[in-house]
């Protein structure tokens, strides 16, 4: 009794095994964000071809479409993108604008957007695209609670995302997360820029990116920077704007000064 | 007419004539709702149908009379059908369309060989012509009763009373000369079709019969190198409706496979499946518009693979969920933010997307536009600002304070004088970080001093806005 009590759960941990067999398979290729720990943590990197959640924290979509917007243009590498929206989202969050994705150091050109008039829609739309092996990523974006995303749709999404090896990211604002197939699921809300003198400018994006899920590691929280012009994450920095180097060859500023000063 | 009515009739006389008359008003739209269901009904004789309201019809059969049985068969299986459905049908055949909507006008059933038509016209009155009731009073009145007085007058004659535009018409009534008719639809580059002797009305048949159509058609375009850019399928329901399908495609379709699966897509989306009734006696698949395919190599270069793959991705989506709801987005040259870009349908502008110039970003400098931009900028309010030109401390958006904490700006986006009347005031755009650490783009609408004053020339407080929201 016993015994065969043993052997029903080996060959259920087999076969299990053997399901999740085809996403460690594609571990190897792994495309490292850019933050040191971050990457670490996820063992290399955000996994390409599996399914990924950033969910918004309350309502700052601004944040979490850059966090996402960032993944994306890291896992995509200079091939097509396809954004699925709902109409809805347009309304209450804003329409993604080209100069700001420019401005983040994607490529406008290469961005095609669907506009769903529903949840259903943009699920199927955005299975239909995540069969398409010339995409780099596809994005949706669902906003409020939407019980058509349950585990049937995003296992649906992750199967697609694997026999395709396009990465399936889903942008979830004002909810909360429910149980999925997703290989990650991050909790983004914006960072405060680095202390300096109000009136000067911010510096580069910041997230406070809270990785809550991880199916192959553990998990953490991170401030994350969003570097414009090398198109990745890294760690933040002190200062908000960019800082001169100091010259090797010529003595501190503060001796400098102290030194004009008894010069005058 | 059984009871001694006739058209033109006065209303009180047919009620002296007839008490028991039921009298309807006239209501001309649904009449012409009705003729044009007659016309999609006759698409399935010619594809040139053409309207001549208010109650008549012409069809072009030139070349389609021998797959009906000749012209005899033809205007039997025509008058038949539309008389079982209790239409009061008159029908003729003839050289050119204006004889035969006069001989239409006082029997049925003519048929009229080619050269024949002034002979055949020449007895009926002249107002069988259809022309202008003062025209045809005035011949009257002239003493020309008939068709063949007219004719017999010398043309010089009848148009210096009647004017040139009568004597056109009664040179195409008398087969001397024909003017083209104007169909309801475009002519499609290639037909397919398909006629059921029993009515199908199962899914799979359908589906079966559209994929051989898809094959069928691909066939005949291949011939010529051509690929179908829209792309109508057609069902005739045996009760006379008529459902058109269109399906548009971003390159040109050469594959079956490729029509099947569009038209699959559009098919499961639609609002109102396809209603097959009784069934569909004629389904119909028409290229409306081609291309000359080019062909390229594509073992080599992946991207041109790619590009295909992704406009057959387009296409899909397109035809499911519609064309303008796949867009690709294009520069535009203006610097006000919500007008910097244009979202055009996917399908048609994927090239010139991808080739877009769009403005470079500084190297080195944080975003300096927002990610996400709201169509309509969203008011704020705004209870001071230390100076009166300066940036707000806080404001309160969709009900929540958000106290200021970093402030970059003003960046002054004057409005396009040029293009409007100086209605649009000047806006100074700030960025803006609250304590959370959320960024926004806000803008106050309109200059102190110059722009914000009443008639009276006093202040008035300056509107704020949010327009966008940073990263």
């Amino acid at each position: 009794m016993n015994g065969a009590r043993t052997g029903t759960l080996a060959s259920l941990r087999g076969s299990i095994a053997r399901i999740e067999a085809p996403s460690e398979a594609a571990m190897p290729n792994r495309i490292a964000l850019g933050h040191t720990s971050a990457d670490a943590m996820l063992r290399g990197g955000l996994a390409p071809a599996a399914l990924h959640e950033v969910f918004a924290a309350g309502h700052q979509g601004g944040a979490a479409t850059g966090f996402i917007a960032g993944l994306a243009g890291r896992v995509s590498a200079r091939k097509p993108l396809v954004w699925v929206r709902q109409d809805f989202s347009d309304r209450e969050n804003g329409a993604l604008s080209m100069r700001g994705l420019a401005e983040l150091g994607l490529d406008p050109r290469l961005l095609v957007t669907v506009r769903a008039a529903d949840v259903d829609s943009g699920l199927r739309t955005a299975a239909d695209a995540l069969a398409c092996d010339a995409l780099g990523a596809v994005v949706l974006e669902v906003w409020g609670h939407a019980r058509q995303l349950d585990l049937v749709a995003s296992r649906k999404l992750t199967l697609a995302a694997q026999a395709s090896g396009v990465t399936a990211l889903v942008l979830r604002i004002a909810a909360t997360p429910i149980p999925s197939t997703a290989e990650t699921r991050w909790i983004v809300r914006a960072a405060h820029s680095p202390p300096g003198n109000a009136a000067c400018a911010w510096g580069a994006p910041r997230f406070e990116a809270e990785l809550v899920r991880n199916r192959h590691g553990p998990v953490g929280r991170w401030i994350m920077e969003w570097k414009c012009d090398e198109c990745q994450f890294s760690e933040p920095s002190a200062h908000s704007q960019p800082v001169a180097a100091t010259p090797a060859h010529r003595p501190h500023q503060a001796q400098a000064r102290a030194g004009h000063r008894l010069a005058s | 007419m059984r009871a001694g009515l006739s058209i033109g009739l006065p209303l009180a006389n047919a009620r002296a004539i007839c008490p028991e008359l039921t009298v309807y008003d006239a209501d001309p739209a649904a009449d012409l709702k009705t003729l044009n269901d007659i016309a999609d009904w006759c698409d399935r004789f010619t594809p040139l149908v053409a309207l001549d309201p208010p109650y008549g019809l012409f069809l072009d059969i030139t070349g389609c009379a021998h797959l009906f049985g000749g012209e005899r068969a033809l205007l039997q299986i025509v008058t038949n059908a539309l008389s079982r459905r209790g239409f009061a049908v008159s029908a003729a055949i003839s050289g050119t369309s204006i004889a035969a909507r006069t001989l239409t006008r006082y029997s049925s059933g003519q048929i009229v060989a080619d050269g024949a038509e002034a002979a055949a016209v020449g007895p009926l009155p002249v107002s069988a012509l259809g022309a202008d009731a003062a025209v045809t009073i005035g011949l009257r009145r002239a003493g020309l009763k008939t068709i063949g007085d007219v004719a017999a007058r010398a043309p010089h004659e009848i148009s210096a009373r009647f004017g040139a535009d009568f004597t056109t018409l009664l040179n195409h009534a008398l087969g001397r000369g024909d003017a083209p008719i104007s169909p309801r639809k475009p002519l499609p580059d290639y037909i397919v079709e398909k006629r059921f002797p029993e009515p199908i009305a199962t899914d799979t048949v359908i589906a079966l019969t559209l994929s051989s159509l898809a094959k069928m058609l691909v066939a005949a375009m291949d011939r010529q190198g051509k690929g179908a850019r829209q792309l109508e399928a057609s069902f005739f329901r045996t009760d006379g409706a008529v459902r058109a399908i269109m399906v548009e495609t971003g390159r040109p379709v050469t594959r079956p496979e490729m029509i099947d699966r569009l038209f699959r897509e559009r098919l499961d989306a639609l609002n109102d499946p396809l209603d097959p009734g009784f069934g569909f006696d004629l389904i119909r698949l028409a290229a409306g518009r081609t291309e000359i395919v080019v062909q390229q190599q594509r073992d080599l270069d992946t991207t041109v693979h790619d590009n295909d793959e992704i406009s057959a991705l387009i296409d899909r989506i397109a035809a499911r969920i519609g064309g303008k709801r796949v867009v690709v987005h294009l520069p535009l040259e203006s610097h006000i933010p919500e007008r910097a870009a244009l979202a055009l349908p996917a399908q048609q502008h994927l090239a010139a997307a991808s080739a877009a110039a769009w403005p470079e970003r500084v190297t080195g400098e944080p975003p300096l536009r927002p990610l996400r931009l709201f169509e309509r900028p969203e008011p704020i309010k705004v209870p001071f600002a230390s100076v009166p030109d300066g940036p707000p401390h806080q404001f309160t958006w969709r009900r929540a304070l958000h106290a200021v904490v970093r402030v970059e700006g003003p960046e002054r986006i004057a409005m396009e004088w040029w293009k409007q009347d100086g209605a649009a005031l000047t806006r100074d755009y700030f960025r803006v970080e609250d304590a959370e650490g959320q960024r926004f783009w806000i803008f106050r609408d309109g200059l102190y001093e110059s722009e914000l004053r009443d008639e009276e020339g006093r202040p008035v407080p300056a509107n704020w806005y949010v327009h966008g929201l940073f990263a």
